[in-house]
């Protein structure tokens, strides 16, 4: 199962962190590799790290460069500068093509892997959870959330675990797609406001291209009544099963603060409870394997 | 001739309030007069034209170009699909299958060069658009960089819009959330950056790693402090630590939430909002000394 989010900052890795915690049986994928924060909640203890190496950049050998400008006339992404005097390859707008080492006469380029991304691999008090560290400025990041659900996936076959719980990343792009691909549920979670409510049409048009069992939970519901009853009505009509609504709850960033999630921190404030309803509602659902 | 003047407002972790400030900081900058532009470059979830009731002005699309293989021509050399670091290129050279996948391709121009039987020729390939509309009561344009769903990066549409329409007075940017290339892409076009970040555990995880990013391209910024009240002091500590600018704190109001919801400025409701922003554009250009009117 994939949690998602069109529009950032809904409670999306909040909502994961509260049914992870009620999960008996579990493993966790922090997906959002750009703004992984699932381990700080949860404080892993590290078994595995890996280096992920995405993408690559152009160096240039200052002892070979004559400053023909070749390179420079041939890069597509305007990464170049070529003076007489000096080439220079910009580490932000090199797309990685590698053209210039091609066109080079004088084989003064080279490819350079990034390795700074690292993929972890580690135990916490609900079982075991896989998260992805994307370094600044890297791309390929649909590439790491694919090696984040590959390492899952196994760690699940290894641990005869069934479910997989994936913390997506928000948007609807390239890492999106990867995160949710090959799961069964994709759980939207959007909030009453006319911003998430636009992303959330936009993520709903895509999944409409897959077949998953598309969920959606609209977190503090109650701050606008009004677009939250919008929400219910784009449920109805695009067939799309409402999970549940949480109501807008301080104690979920107090808790959050001291590292706990709102199931652990007032399991019988509202929202706790609503959290909880959600969980009963997608996993003992028939069609999911029960936990 | 004025300086163009580029303000990004980013923020690590997505939904800290981007948009609620770059919309109001543009909204109260306009109205006093000022030569201003928005942008919106969060190309995957452009919502920013919500807040303003607008005059649609000019459309631009934004395309790329991809390869066609032309099979008559084509000898199953190979030499294409290995000049490609993207992928792009499936070929079956035993089987005579070759086939361009349009979505990989990041038109780089290595697999044209790479022939030698002038058999690729490119096509036009959509990528998105780039709105532009004139705001109602006020001057000011409001551009949006919109992706076509599917597309693999927003970063060509996030650099059209920017490129195609900085002004020559101020333009404030709305960057996609994250530190990845759509983030970097804004920012690099920008002379500061406003990091908008809440006191959360996530919200200064996140925010340490923009800082590290506009450190490391040697941007100056500053640092807003959203929905202050819910969560801890953690935040604070850190700016301080690291002795970066606090512009502003904003506090916790289900009112500003709500306002935010519709769809509605805030500086409309609470009189004196629409000076803490014209305050803290004078600060940025007093500090920083470039593009003041």
């Amino acid at each position: 199962m994939a949690v998602i989010s069109g529009k950032g900052g809904t409670g999306k890795s909040n909502l994961v962190a509260s049914l992870v915690s009620m999960a008996p049986s579990v493993i966790l994928a922090d997906c959002d590799v750009d703004a992984a924060n699932q381990h700080i909640l949860f404080q892993p203890r590290v078994s595995a790290e890996e280096t992920f190496t995405g993408s690559e950049n152009a160096v240039i050998d200052e002892k070979k460069c004559t400053h023909c400008g070749i390179c420079a006339n041939h890069c597509r992404f305007g990464a170049i500068q070529c003076t007489p005097e000096q080439t220079k390859i910009s580490d932000i707008f090199c797309d990685g093509c590698a053209f210039c080492v091609t066109v080079c006469p004088e084989d003064a380029i080279s490819m350079q892997k990034h390795n700074k991304s690292r993929l972890y691999t580690g135990d916490f008090r609900y079982g075991e959870m896989v998260y992805g560290i994307l370094a600044p400025g890297e791309e390929n990041s649909g590439k790491l959330v694919n090696m984040v659900k590959a390492n899952a996936r196994n760690l699940a076959r290894k641990k005869q675990i069934q479910n997989i719980i994936i913390d997506g990343p928000p948007g609807l792009g390239c890492p999106v797609i990867s995160s949710i691909s090959g799961t069964t549920d994709v759980v939207v979670v959007c909030e009453p406001s006319l911003t998430a409510i636009h992303d959330l049409e936009r993520v709903l048009s895509l999944l409409e291209k897959y077949k998953f069992r598309v969920w959606i939970v609209i977190n503090k519901f109650d701050l606008n009544l009004a677009l939250a009853r919008i929400i219910e009505n784009i449920c109805h009509d695009r067939q799309v099963t409402l999970a549940g609504k949480i109501p807008f709850d301080e104690n979920v960033v107090k808790g959050m603060t001291i590292c706990k999630t709102i199931t652990e921190y007032k399991p019988d404030s509202p929202a706790a409870k609503a959290v909880s309803r959600i969980y009963n509602q997608i996993f003992c659902d028939e069609k999911m394997s029960p936990l | 001739m004025q300086t163009p003047f580029r303000i990004a407002v980013a923020s690590g972790k997505g939904g800290t309030g981007k948009t609620l400030f770059s919309s109001n900081m543009y909204a109260s900058l306009a109205r006093q007069g000022k030569d201003v532009a928005f942008i919106d470059c969060d190309a995957e979830e452009p919502n920013a034209g919500i807040f303003f009731e607008t005059e649609f002005f000019r459309h631009e699309q934004v395309t790329q170009e991809v390869p066609v293989i032309d099979t008559e021509k084509c000898t199953f050399c190979n030499q294409c699909h290995d000049a490609c670091r993207y992928h792009a290129i499936f070929s079956l050279p035993d089987s005579q299958i070759i086939q361009v996948i349009d979505d990989l391709c990041h038109d780089c121009g290595a697999c044209y060069y790479a022939c030698r039987f002038d058999a690729i020729k490119p096509k036009v390939f959509p990528l998105g658009d780039v709105n532009t509309y004139h705001c109602k009561g006020y001057d000011g344009k409001l551009v949006e960089a919109r992706m076509h769903a599917g597309v693999y990066s927003p970063v060509k549409i996030i650099d059209r819009a920017i490129q195609n329409n900085s002004m020559s007075g101020l333009t404030i940017l709305d960057s996609p959330p994250g530190t990845s290339c759509p983030f970097i892409h804004t920012v690099a076009h920008s002379e500061y950056v406003i990091l908008i970040t809440e006191s959360t555990p996530f919200g200064v995880n996140d925010l340490k790693q923009a800082v590290e990013v506009l450190k490391e391209m040697n941007i100056p910024f500053g640092v807003v402090v959203n929905r202050v009240g819910l969560g801890n002091d953690e935040v604070f500590r850190y700016l301080k630590k690291e002795k970066i600018d606090l512009l502003w704190q904003i506090p916790f109001d289900k009112r500003i939430a709500r306002l935010y919801s519709e769809g509605k400025l805030v500086i409309d409701a609470y009189p004196g909002w629409d000076q803490e922003f014209i305050s803290i554009y004078e600060f940025i250009v007093g500090k920083y000394g470039i593009g003041s009117n």
